[in-house]
């Protein structure tokens, strides 16, 4: 079991996951006092901002492994790259979910424009959307493994830009009506935040090395019914 | 660097004179974007504010836009000239900026009718409206070029590039639209700067590794 | 339950859910990757077969 663990790190990754996940929503729930304002509906901070922080990781973690993809070559890493991009909008979904969600409660609308991360998860996820559509349109080589890293660091440089675009943005739409608690936090809400984001990172991790694996035995696969054939 | 220069712009020269042969790009632009103006004035309630109608211009102008970058690589590859350009002794960044300029004239064409047209229609057009293009321009034609390329190595090119080009178009938009209602332009110009300045260089560097093989 | 609380416990099986989900995909991918390692030993062993 214990070389098992060593040698495994989608394991060793997936364990702290669940024991982080149980910890953080324990705390979140039974010891993390009620916010004055919001009441309990508050709480969903606890899992909406660390799901959004892991996405955005995710998309960092791809474009990373796209620069080492287009200054070294080598065809790991264009898997890599791809599956963090994969994690990244399955959280940045979660985000949208979770943020509509908190929207809902805390103005009775599912969807609010002056919700600065929801409206750029909204842009982020059509981008990335369009980055399975290049992948799945272009045959497999190492130019679609390029062009892929390049669009994954352009993902990087849209992130604060388009943060900026809806900044400039609410001014002009539509004045800014809501505010959410900035990060004044008591001591206790800020640890069970970092008890969730450590928890949502793990999970994430875990899942990155499972569907990297997954991918590899693809990529195996394929080579030897080649050479079988 | 005079090589550089001289290779840009005899690629830039090649598009334009290939357009004046052919004349298969410019003249739909042109009547594409008069047909948007005039399909809006359909779509907007009569009792809609005049800040509508500059909204509705920019979208007309993107779309506009996208059907030049569609044509930029695609008529190469279907023609197979591309492989020729990429082949040629010439630094790939060369054969980016080329195109971003060739591009960029096709995209003043659109826009010395499509302004009179909506100075016509709908609103006078503003110093900072024209300003606003002006940055935006630079913005839509080096993304969209780098773009270009990406999709035309793609099976779906001429649908690819749309889904591809919104998204980061997004920022473009804002700064457009803003520099053209607000009160204060001068944020919003500066904003297109940036972006222009951010995307330039990034597509710059990065054209070289989206069209080798 | 408070509404707050019902929308609260929403967002928070959400997110189980899809990791379930993804469980789903993954046990699915697996089972499709163990048939084709089959068909691909099979076709290994007929091979050694018609050699040998």
């Amino acid at each position: 079991m214990s070389t098992s663990l060593r040698n495994n790190g989608a394991a060793l990754l997936s364990l702290s996951a669940a024991a982080l996940l149980v910890a953080g929503l324990s705390l979140a729930i039974f010891w993390a006092p009620e916010d004055a304002d919001q009441g309990i509906s508050q709480k969903i901070f606890y899992v909406h901002v660390p799901v959004a922080l892991t996405s955005y990781a995710a998309f960092f973690w791809a474009a990373w492994k796209a620069l080492r993809l287009l200054w070294k070559g080598g065809e790991r890493y264009d898997l890599e790259s791809y599956t963090a991009v994969h994690m990244g909008v399955i959280f940045g979904i979660l985000t949208l979910v979770t943020g509509s969600i908190w929207a809902k409660v805390s103005w009775g609308q599912w969807w609010v424009w002056s919700e600065r991360q929801l409206t750029l998860f909204l842009i982020l996820f059509l981008f990335y959307s369009a980055y399975f559509m290049l992948r799945y349109s272009t045959d497999p080589g190492p130019r679609r493994a390029r062009t892929s890293a390049v669009y994954a660091l352009f993902g990087v440089a849209l992130i604060p830009v388009s943060f900026m675009a809806i900044r400039l943005a609410e001014g002009l739409i539509h004045p800014v009506v809501f505010k959410r608690d900035g990060p004044d936090m008591e001591g206790s809400m800020f640890f069970t935040f970092c008890v969730c984001l450590a928890a949502m990172l793990a999970l994430a991790g875990a899942l990155y090395l499972i569907e990297l694996s997954g991918k590899r035995a693809d990529a195996s696969l394929r080579e030897l019914r080649e050479r079988l054939a | 660097m005079t090589g550089y220069v001289g290779d840009v712009a005899a690629l830039a020269r090649k598009d334009l004179l290939v357009e004046l042969r052919t004349r298969d790009t410019v003249p739909a632009m042109l009547l594409f974007v008069v047909s948007a103006l005039v399909v809006f004035h359909f779509a907007l309630p009569a009792e809609s504010s005049r800040l509508a109608a500059s909204g509705m211009l920019w979208i007309a102008l993107l779309f506009t836009a996208l059907l030049a970058l569609v044509r930029a690589f695609v008529g190469e590859r279907d023609q197979g000239t591309l492989d020729g350009l990429i082949l040629a002794p010439c630094d790939r960044s060369a054969i980016w900026l080329g195109k971003t300029l060739s591009v960029l004239a096709f995209l003043l064409f659109a826009e010395a009718v499509a302004l009179p047209a909506f100075a016509l229609f709908y609103e006078d057009v503003t110093w900072e409206l024209v300003a606003g293009l002006a940055l935006a321009n630079v913005g839509i034609a080096t993304v969209g070029t780098l773009l270009g390329a990406m999709a035309a190595a793609a099976r779906a090119r001429e649908l690819l590039l749309p889904l591809l080009f919104l998204p980061l178009a997004i920022p473009l938009v804002v700064g457009g639209v803003g520099a053209t209602v607000a009160d204060d332009p001068g944020r919003y110009l500066a904003f297109l700067g940036l972006y222009d300045l951010i995307f330039a260089i990034l597509s710059w560097a990065s054209f070289e590794y989206v069209v080798t093989e | 339950m408070s509404t707050g609380e019902k929308y609260l416990w929403a967002a928070y099986l959400v997110v189980f859910a899809t990791v379930l989900l993804y469980v789903v995909l993954i046990s699915l991918k697996v089972g499709r990757l163990e048939r084709e390692l089959a068909a691909l030993a099979d076709r290994a062993r007929e091979r050694e077969a018609g050699s040998g």
